[in-house]
């Protein structure tokens, strides 16, 4: 009986050790949910969510305090595959929140008088200028966030939606009648 | 004569090649007006180096390659550069893209051609040569050949044993390669030495369909006459042994694995006309400036012409008479060419033939019906793929899925689609699905390049900030510091002070000694009455100067 007993101790103990060490030697850095909707997120870093980014925003899905419907640039199809890692069921955008198509911004050079509100408030520094020089949309890097709108003194900046061309061409769905039409 | 293989599946649409090979190449007389897009090759387009009003000579570099995979493109003859800009192109999307508008001079005066002697060449330097020449794929990709030459992920290029030259042109209709083999054929065989050279592979085999006797036996008599070890192989007639992945499996019985190049295995391919422009462009000094194309279908006079880049289409089309039911153009073959948007654009690198369309010769498909799961797809497919699987992820937009079946070894052959009892536009939606894909990894790339550039911003704001208070906290210690060091200097200081007062004072001693010495100058030589004036101002001032001193000092007593 006690033989059972110190054996079974000793056994809850060894495991008990094997488990604390392990919980210090493999600990996870950071929150792994949070990496995976970060990773899924489009990254134009401009607070539509509510949020002062797209890591902010990752982090209150994965603390379950954000819903999964508040990015549209994302697109519908940045919620299908949230409610895919999240396991919920996808939910549709709110009437606020409506994905727009993709663009990126435009500085009317003649217009802009070199402020650098905008540069300030670009979150991901794809304008370039200085004080009093004009500046300038590096248009590769813009994400279209819409943060540079909102300061520019003299509304020099406009949003130019990205055109079509043969780079950036797709083939389309086919689509075709499965009976002919008579 | 070495052993042949077999690819899975493969079909046998009729060939119609015999209506394009009575008559020899045609050269095409020059037009009045040539468009040259700056992108007529796989990659990015090449940057123009010339502007509107500028004099060009045929041959004239006129865009250079601007990245890894691109290719240079070059003045087709002499002339004038009238614009550049968007012009409408042969591209599936009919989408406009930058070309430039020259206006031929008519004399066609060529730059200086300069020969290079290959074999006593670094093979860098010929890589080069050929980048900057403008040479690219000739079979229809376009990819640039200097790439294909060079030593990827950690080969070294003499680990290519065999080197193929691929005259197999599969697809039904086209016969530029074959005309080309059949009149050209020393320049051909010579443009693979220069290959196998450049690749130091011992043993080049080329591939011909069996449907092509003359070429064949035309490209032996050369091999024979320039005493090449060449093999001229001839090949069954299947679509698609053109396909390179199929046709090494054919004459080397060598698979090229799943997401893998055929270097990889040890061998490279290249199509003839590619070999014979890499052989104008080094024995006669020649950039890429014409190439061979097939025209046919539903046209009084079907055959092959030699034509300039930069012809427009509708003045290639007007030599072979298209017949007056003809309702459109396919550029490329019938089973993987594209419509062509319009007559208006220009030929390029990668037009190897353009079909008249009629709906005697390809009648409307009939009704798409439902996917029966059969399977003849996946009996047809070269690549070794289930068509039907493909198809269904593709249509459900199950992007994922699709790569699991390795939607990228599709070759975009058709003959799924050829095979298809309910005719299905199989190709399409593996085409869109691809497109997608692509379009899905540059959106990553990109948000990943956003979160980078996010990251770091924030870091550096971070690092201002923090630069920021210490360089205020470093003032304030730097202030403290001051504080103690006053008290204990403060005779000194004192000092100073009073030296400071004693010069102020006697500065002010000698700026009234100064001022009255200075007698101001409108006092003399004044009448009585301008001095009793005087007099009576200066009492009245006084008097006020006395008033204002009560005034202003009596609240403050």
């Amino acid at each position: 009986m006690l033989a059972a007993l110190l054996a079974m101790s000793a056994i809850a103990i060894v495991l008990g050790a094997v488990l604390g060490y392990s919980a210090i030697k493999f600990r996870v850095e950071g929150n792994p949910l949070a990496d995976k909707i970060d990773a899924v997120l489009p990254q134009t870093q401009c607070g539509q969510c509510g949020y002062p980014g797209c890591r902010p925003y990752a982090d209150a899905i994965a603390n379950g305090e954000a819903d999964i419907n508040l990015c549209p640039p994302g697109g519908e199809e940045g919620i299908q595959k949230l409610a895919e890692l999240l396991g919920v069921e996808p939910k549709p955008f709110g009437s606020d929140a409506q994905p727009k198509p993709k663009s990126v911004a435009f500085i009317d050079e003649n217009t802009c008088i070199g402020c650098t509100l905008c540069i300030q408030a670009c979150p991901v520094d794809a304008i370039s200028g200085a004080a009093k020089q004009m500046h300038t949309i590096i248009a590769a890097e813009c994400t279209g966030c819409e943060l540079c709108l909102p300061p520019c003194p003299v509304d020099c900046i406009s949003m130019l939606p990205i055109e079509e061309n043969v780079t950036n061409w797709k083939w389309k769905y086919p689509v075709f009648a499965l009976r002919p039409s008579k | 004569m070495s052993a042949l293989f077999k690819f899975n599946g493969g079909v046998h649409p009729p060939t119609h090649k015999a209506e394009s090979t009575t008559t020899p190449i045609a050269v095409l007389p020059l037009p009045t007006r040539l468009v040259v897009p700056f992108r007529q090759h796989a990659g990015d387009a090449a940057t123009p180096i010339v502007k509107p009003g500028d004099h060009v000579l045929k041959g004239q570099l006129i865009g250079e390659p601007q990245g890894f995979v691109s290719s240079a493109v070059h003045a087709p003859t002499s002339g004038f550069i009238e614009s550049i800009g968007p012009h409408p192109v042969a591209h599936p999307s009919g989408l406009p893209d930058i070309c430039a508008v020259l206006i031929p001079d008519g004399k066609e005066t060529w730059i200086e051609k300069v020969a290079v002697d290959y074999r006593n060449t670094p093979v860098a330097e010929l890589r080069d040569h050929l980048r900057i020449s403008g040479i690219v794929g000739l079979g229809g990709a376009t990819f640039p050949s200097d790439i294909k030459l060079r030593p990827l992920r950690g080969h070294s290029i003499q680990n290519i044993e065999v080197l193929i030259l691929n005259g197999a042109e599969c697809e039904p209709y086209i016969t530029c390669d074959d005309m080309l083999m059949r009149e050209r054929a020393t320049e051909v065989v010579r443009g693979g030495e220069i290959l196998r050279f450049m690749l130091g592979a011992g043993k080049v085999l080329i591939g011909i369909e069996d449907n092509k006797p003359e070429a064949i036996a035309a490209m032996r008599a050369a091999v024979a006459a320039g005493n090449l070890p060449f093999e001229v192989v001839s090949i069954p007639t299947l679509y698609p042994s053109g396909s390179a992945k199929q046709l090494i499996r054919v004459l080397t019985g060598r698979e090229v694995p799943s997401g893998q190049l055929p270097t990889d295995i040890g061998v490279q391919c290249f199509n003839v006309a590619t070999a014979y422009s890499v052989a104008r462009c080094f024995e006669q000094g020649e950039p890429m400036l014409s190439r061979i194309v097939t025209v046919t279908g539903n046209v009084t006079q079907p055959r092959n012409y030699e034509v300039l880049l930069g012809t427009p289409i509708a003045d290639l089309l007007a030599h072979s008479q298209p017949k007056t039911d003809t309702r459109g153009y396919l550029m490329g073959g019938p089973m993987m060419g594209t419509p062509l948007p319009s007559t208006d654009v220009p030929l390029v690198k990668a037009s190897n033939c353009f079909i008249a369309i009629s709906d005697a010769l390809f009648p409307a498909p009939p009704a798409t019906l439902p996917c029966i799961r059969c399977g003849r797809c996946a009996e047809a497919c070269p690549a070794d793929l289930q068509p039907m699987d493909l198809y269904w992820f593709a249509r459900a937009k199950d992007f994922g899925k699709t790569q699991s079946y390795h939607l990228f070894d599709c070759i975009e052959c058709g003959a799924c689609a050829y095979v298809c009892p309910s005719h299905i536009p199989l190709v399409q939606y593996y085409r869109f699905a691809k497109s997608e894909i692509r379009a899905r990894e540059q959106d990553k790339l990109a948000a990943d390049r956003a979160r980078e550039r996010h990251e770091y911003r924030e870091f550096r704001m971070e690092r201002e900030k923090r630069e920021k208070e210490e360089k205020l906290r470093a003032k304030e210690r730097a202030a403290q510091a001051a504080k103690p060091a006053t008290s204990d200097e403060a005779p000194t200081a004192s000092d100073a002070a009073a030296e400071a007062r004693r010069k102020i004072q006697d500065a002010l001693a000698q700026a009234k000694a100064q001022s009255a010495e200075a007698q101001p100058r409108n006092t003399e030589n004044l009448t009585p009455e301008q001095q009793a004036d005087i007099a009576e101002i200066e009492a009245r001032r006084a008097r006020i100067r006395e008033l204002a001193k009560s005034d202003v000092e009596a609240p403050k007593e």
